[in-house]
């Protein structure tokens, strides 16, 4: 025992005098070509084997124009997402979203997937965005758009949409060459629409989903979702909403990395009892974005969409897209945006979003 | 175990046992690897390629269909080298299969053991442009590493299914005999060429160039991935005439217009070389891709003197 800590000591000793020696007294070495990756790392590297891969995705976003309803900054560092992805274990992995905004951090999505189970099963715990439409699936850096459609602002509980704390299950439903997938979701009963006065008041959600190849450069996805939980106006009030989504995708694959284009719509209806009677609200996009050279995308928006809790007022909206992509990496994006709201105030704005991407962000879901 | 489900279990194995072994289902990233894999596999595999040859293999997107193929699959074979790394984890995590995970034995990284080039031997960052940090994937163009390839299949599927091993073993010794016999016929096309100097559009050929002599000396693209720039294109015209370089090869999914203008300024012929099996119909397998491409070249070159 006594000699293995003399030992350590020794080397302890020689470290922290070795190091600055070594330095003033040998000339620095030859850069010698790395070794191939293959070959044994050094000792220090092995440290870094297990860690997660990590990434950041900055959001920069400048808005020109003037409203009276949405009221953003000149200029500002929207979001800045870090994630943080890697297997856990020979039954699961886990995805961290840590998403800082202009005003706090917090963790934008934390869940365990486990991805080795029977029955063709894929089961989700922890924090993760609802599997509720299209839109409120995909982490914003990858929207068509620098800004969120009303069918989120108004019907889904804001631009950021509905997440929610649970469990998710999704299973393959056999359908011949169609993929197809139900997925089901228990989360707390805060988040998005709803709003939980109970701790039993929790939030469910069912998606359905359908996706066919209708040739080698076109197919066809297509959702069904329902939620349903409390809303919080009452201790017994409830929010049903109910959406339709579409995805219409070509890309020619010989010419894959120049032209393609992407159509996509959703519909929501949502029921939301409250004092005075129940609102029927609804809310719908559809919007285009065609792929005009390698690094240069056009694209176009129209929406419209009631609010959740007072049907007869409606907001409108068109937008114009055109992005360019420096590459892979960055993304430079404009919008001419024009809303109005409640038939009464309208607003002209102009966007300008600069995404960029360091690290090794894992390719998102289709 | 209730009535029904003894008499169920009672058939299948009876069904089992009468008709032939189901085939294994294999799903490859690449055509090029299907088409070994069905070479080796005979009837014993049934094989489906993700990628199409026609199409540009670092963009291939993840769809859920192929979520479906993976969830179905008993071998995944991938090239590896971080190639697939844009479109194949997500279809992995979602396929609910176990077996074709990383480090599971359903998983074939099929770049072991090839003659892999251009590892980076200093710091690489994305400026880049699009490199791999763990060398060139497009080594499958180098019918040598063709052979390793058909190695690694052969004994993946012994592995998996040893009543085939045999057969497999039998398949790998006349797959690689035709190798041999096709790779001196195609040395001997471009034997002439040795030295010839090329320019290439995207860096996909190093080791199509190492095997059959050539020496590439510029690619279109400035950097991996970054579409061609004036300024570099005026550098490449410069290299042409300097260098007297007399073909441009690109492959079949990028954008012909500045090879094109390149050619049209300096006299030197772009040749459309296919990287995969499947890029025209005529290119069915493995050795039909060398066939067209070596005459492809051979004849370019022929008319180029």
């Amino acid at each position: 025992m006594r000699s293995i800590r003399t030992a350590a000591r020794a080397a302890a000793v020689a470290l922290l005098l070795g190091g600055p020696i070594a330095a003033q007294e040998s000339p620095a070495p030859e850069p010698t070509p790395t070794p191939a990756p293959a070959a044994a790392p050094a000792s220090g590297q092995t440290a870094n084997y297990f860690n997660p891969a990590i990434s950041v995705i900055g959001n920069f976003l400048a808005v020109g124009g003037s409203n009276s309803v949405e009221d953003r900054p000149a200029m500002s560092l929207e979001e800045s997402e870090l994630g943080l992805q890697a297997v856990v274990d020979p039954y699961a992995r886990a995805d961290f979203f840590i998403s800082f905004s202009n005003e706090e951090a917090a963790v934008e999505e934390g869940y365990l997937t486990f991805t080795a189970l029977p029955w063709d099963l894929l089961v989700k715990v922890g924090r993760m965005k609802a599997a509720f439409g299209k839109v409120n699936t995909l982490h914003p850096h990858v929207w068509m758009w620098p800004d969120s459609p009303l069918t989120q602002d108004n019907l889904l509980g804001g631009a950021d949409g509905w997440s929610g704390d649970g469990v998710s299950l999704a299973r393959l439903i056999p359908l011949g060459d169609t993929f197809s997938e139900l997925t089901l979701q228990v989360v707390d009963g805060d988040g998005g629409p709803f709003a939980a006065p109970k701790r039993s008041d929790l939030a469910y959600n069912a998606h359905y989903r359908v996706f066919r190849d209708l040739s080698d450069s076109t197919n066809l996805d297509a959702g069904l979702s329902y939620a349903y939980g409390h809303n919080g106006v009452d201790t017994d009030t409830t929010t049903g909403i109910g959406a339709l989504d579409f995805t219409f995708r070509w890309k020619p694959l010989r010419q894959g990395s120049y032209r393609s284009a992407i159509v996509r719509g959703e519909l929501f209806s949502s029921r939301r009892e409250q004092e005075g009677g129940t609102q029927d609200a609804l809310g719908w996009y559809l919007a285009g974005d065609y792929q005009l050279a390698k690094r240069w995308f056009a694209g176009a928006r129209v929406e419209s969409a009631d609010h959740a809790d007072d049907a007869g007022v409606t907001d409108t909206g068109a937008a114009a897209v055109l992005t360019f992509w420096p590459s892979e990496f960055s993304q430079l994006r404009t919008e001419l945006r024009r809303r109005r709201y409640a038939d009464t105030t309208t607003a002209s704005e102009v966007f300008f979003q600069l995404q960029f991407a360091i690290g090794a962000h894992g390719a998102h879901p289709f | 175990m209730t009535k029904p489900s003894c008499l169920l279990a009672v058939i299948c194995t009876l069904g089992a046992a009468a008709s032939a072994p189901a085939a294994l289902h294999v799903v490859t990233s690449l055509p090029d690897l299907a088409s070994i894999a069905a070479a080796i596999g005979g009837d014993r595999v049934e094989t489906f390629a993700l990628a199409k040859g026609y199409q540009d293999p670092h963009f291939v997107d993840a769809k859920p269909s192929f979520v479906l193929k993976l969830s179905r699959a008993d071998l995944l074979i991938v090239a590896g080298l971080e190639l697939e790394i844009g479109y194949l984890p997500p279809l992995i995590d979602q396929s609910r299969n176990e077996k074709v995970h990383p480090g599971s034995a359903g998983y074939l990284d099929a770049s072991a053991g090839c003659d892999v080039l251009n590892r980076p031997t200093a710091v690489v960052t994305r400026a880049m442009g699009d490199v791999h940090p763990y060398g060139n994937p497009h080594y499958w163009t180098d019918p040598e590493n063709g052979r390793v390839i058909a190695r690694s299949i052969a004994a993946k599927l012994a592995e998996l299914d040893p009543a085939g091993k045999a057969m497999f073993n039998a398949n790998l010794a006349a797959f690689e005999a035709r190798l041999t016999a096709k790779e001196k016929e195609w040395d001997a096309r471009l034997a002439a060429f040795a030295g010839t100097k090329v320019i290439t559009f995207h860096d996909s050929w190093p080791n199509f160039a190492k095997r059959f002599r050539l020496e590439i000396v510029g690619t279109v693209e400035p950097k991996p991935g970054i579409p061609p720039s004036p300024s570099h294109t005026l550098d490449i015209i410069n290299l042409i005439t300097a260098e007297k370089v007399k073909v441009i090869l690109v492959e079949p999914y990028f954008d012909r217009k500045t090879p094109d203008s390149i050619a049209s300024k300096t006299g030197a012929v772009v040749v459309t070389t296919y990287p995969s099996v499947g890029g025209i119909p005529e290119i069915a397998d493995y050795f039909d891709l060398f066939d067209h491409d070596v005459s492809a070249l051979a004849k370019a070159l022929e008319t180029a003197r």
